[in-house]
């Protein structure tokens, strides 16, 4: 059991970082391990945003990686050494935490190449690149994460988050939710529910190139629809593919520069409850998480079986 | 099983396809003697007066402290209680055993008035999945969508949406009546051993799958039957009764009865054929 929300103003922006922490708040309960946020923020436009770690730094559990720190600043010097020989300028850097970063740089070329040759190096991880997408996940809860990032002042247009209860995969960063939609800029998924057919589909991708960071079946949608739309299909093509591409149950959410959609598996088996408006799209794994930023009385929804929308800001 | 007999003489509701079975012998007479009036009182239920009114903000309650609250009001005699802000919380209403007006200004989240035997609630706004689950009697109306598993082993009394409802509404049914004013999603009806469920609107795919029992009338669109689920002709019975039961709910008013699709049993799954007689009736 996960919990999962999201929102898309249309036609503004607002405060996304707080609305996004307190519906996730409001689903604590249904995922305590990490929250992860995908903020499609009010940036320039202009230049990229990579948002990566170097480690992972998780204590305690099946998956305890307990590095020094020292690591961490020697990987962050060859990520540096790369960016340099890819031609690669970096604008801002920014250390969130001793094991994450956030970079703004002017890059002009193929970003799957790019990202293969940042990989390459140990333990580093790209949580996402983007004009406008800003990636974060961590252990603890909503609030936490958003102090940890100082997500509290972030304004967008749309977002999609995710407070994760640990199942197949380890309590750990790169397990965590939203997923970075590879090589795709600006494109992120979050999903409650189980993929039955993550193996199958995994070796069929990775034989056409595509990579995958974690042992989290959720993963899969991702690459799933970056491999669709790589192909040409749109994102609410590539969606409505993954109704019957994927196996088992799933609700989850994908977000993109300028839209958001959602998609629920053929059995209904997942919860959603939908609000939507002129201007605000909201929607989340309970009606707490709307009614967390639309305390007033409003008419929602559970979409049905098989039901895949999209909305654009 | 063994208390199980059949009876040659057909109940009203039998005829009707409901169900198939009388119950008799010793089991039935021990628990369900009308002389012995103890059986029909639980603990912690109360003598309360409909004309008693209060309303009860739960803004800035849990779901334990807001029931608690409602189980002190109606140990105090309150016989109608408007919860104020319910804010979609869940669990809201639960366990209430005795009569009483339960008034709900806004929507509930998840197992909103589960398992209550007795009161009449109604919902100014939507329930979250599972609403009225395990309900004995009474009646719900919710004025707007309800979530998934909508009545999910309901036992008794009349549960009405007047707005859509999601997947597996009526799962595992074994009494009662669900009625919906708009659309249902797939697998209505699923594992269903008795009761009856009406849907205005469409319904999703897998109708009835797998259904024991009991019957499902369809006025719209079926996306596609479930195993085992097959069609019946509409008798005047079934029309009488949806029309009164319509007209209680207050839904539908001039709603065309006669085409309505009505769905019931075959029996014919895999195991009915291997069964004796005497399983059979027990499997139901």
């Amino acid at each position: 059991m996960c919990g999962i929300a999201g929102l898309i103003h249309r036609g503004k922006s607002s405060n996304v970082g707080n609305e996004l922490q307190a519906m996730l708040q409001a689903l604590k309960h249904r995922g305590p391990d990490s929250t992860g946020y995908a903020l499609y923020a009010d940036n320039d436009g202009q230049n990229f945003i990579m948002r990566f770690k170097v480690g992972e730094n998780v204590g305690e559990g099946s998956s305890s990686i307990n590095e020094d720190e020292s690591v961490y600043d020697k990987r962050k010097e060859l990520v540096d050494q790369m960016l340099k020989s890819l031609g690669a300028k970096v604008l801002k850097e920014k250390k969130l935490t001793p094991y994450s970063y956030r970079y703004e740089m002017q890059y002009d070329e193929d970003l799957m190449d790019f990202s293969k040759k940042i990989e390459s190096i140990e333990s580093v991880e790209i949580l996402s690149i983007g004009k406008s997408l800003e990636l974060i996940k961590d252990l603890g809860d909503a609030q936490e994460v958003l102090d940890r990032y100082d997500l509290g002042k972030v304004r967008g247009t749309h977002a999609i988050g995710h407070a994760r209860m640990a199942t197949e995969s380890g309590v750990d960063i790169k397990s965590a939710h939203p997923f970075w939609g590879y090589p795709f800029s600006d494109v992120s998924v979050v999903h409650n529910g189980q993929l039955t057919n993550y193996w199958n589909n995994r070796r069929v991708l990775e034989n056409k190139g595509m990579r995958f960071m974690s042992e989290c079946d959720s993963e899969l949608i991702a690459v799933y629809l970056a491999e669709k739309m790589r192909n040409g299909a749109t994102l609410e093509e590539g969606m409505k593919d993954s109704l019957s591409g994927l196996d088992g149950v799933f609700t989850y959410f994908v977000a993109t520069k300028d839209s958001l959609g959602m998609a629920k598996d053929t059995m209904a088996a997942k919860p959603l409850v939908l609000y939507e408006s002129d201007d605000l799209v909201a929607m989340g794994s309970e009606e707490i998480a709307i009614r967390s930023i639309l305390p007033h009385e409003i008419d929602t929804y559970d979409p049905f079986d098989g039901e895949v929308k999209v909305w654009q800001i | 099983m063994a208390n199980i007999k059949t009876n040659e003489n057909k109940t009203k509701a039998q005829s009707m396809g409901l169900h198939s079975e009388v119950l008799t012998g010793k089991t039935q007479q021990k628990f369900f003697n009308p002389d012995e009036a103890e059986n029909f009182y639980y603990w912690g239920t109360y003598d309360v007066d409909f004309n008693k009114r209060i309303d009860l903000d739960v803004n800035d309650l849990d779901c334990k402290e807001a029931n608690k609250k409602i189980d002190e009001l109606m140990s105090q005699g309150y016989g109608t209680i408007v919860i104020k802000n319910p804010q979609g919380k869940h669990s809201l209403g639960v366990g209430v055993l005795n009569k009483l007006n339960l008034i709900f200004e806004g929507s509930l989240g998840y197992f909103g008035v589960g398992s209550i035997d007795g009161p009449t609630v109604r919902i100014n706004g939507r329930v979250g999945w599972s609403c009225a689950e395990n309900m004995m009697a009474g009646k719900v109306v919710i004025e707007k969508n309800a979530g998934s598993c909508f009545g999910a082993a309901v036992r008794g009394g009349d549960l009405i949406c007047k707005g859509s409802v999601g997947a597996r509404t009526g799962i595992d049914q074994k009494g009662g009546t669900i009625i919906v004013g708009g659309d249902a999603g797939a697998f209505t009806g699923f594992m269903m051993q008795r009761g009856r469920i009406i849907i205005l609107g469409n319904v999703g795919i897998n109708l009835g799958d797998s259904m024991y029992d009991g019957t499902i009338y369809v006025g719209g669109k079926i996306g596609s039957f479930g195993s085992d689920a097959i069609e019946s002709p509409m008798t005047k019975s079934d029309i009488d009764w949806i029309k009164r039961k319509l007209k209680v709910a207050e839904i539908g008013e001039n709603f065309d009865i006669s085409k309505m699709t009505k769905v019931v049993a075959g029996k014919k799954l895999w195991n009915y054929d291997a069964l004796e007689p005497t399983e059979k009736k027990g499997a139901i």
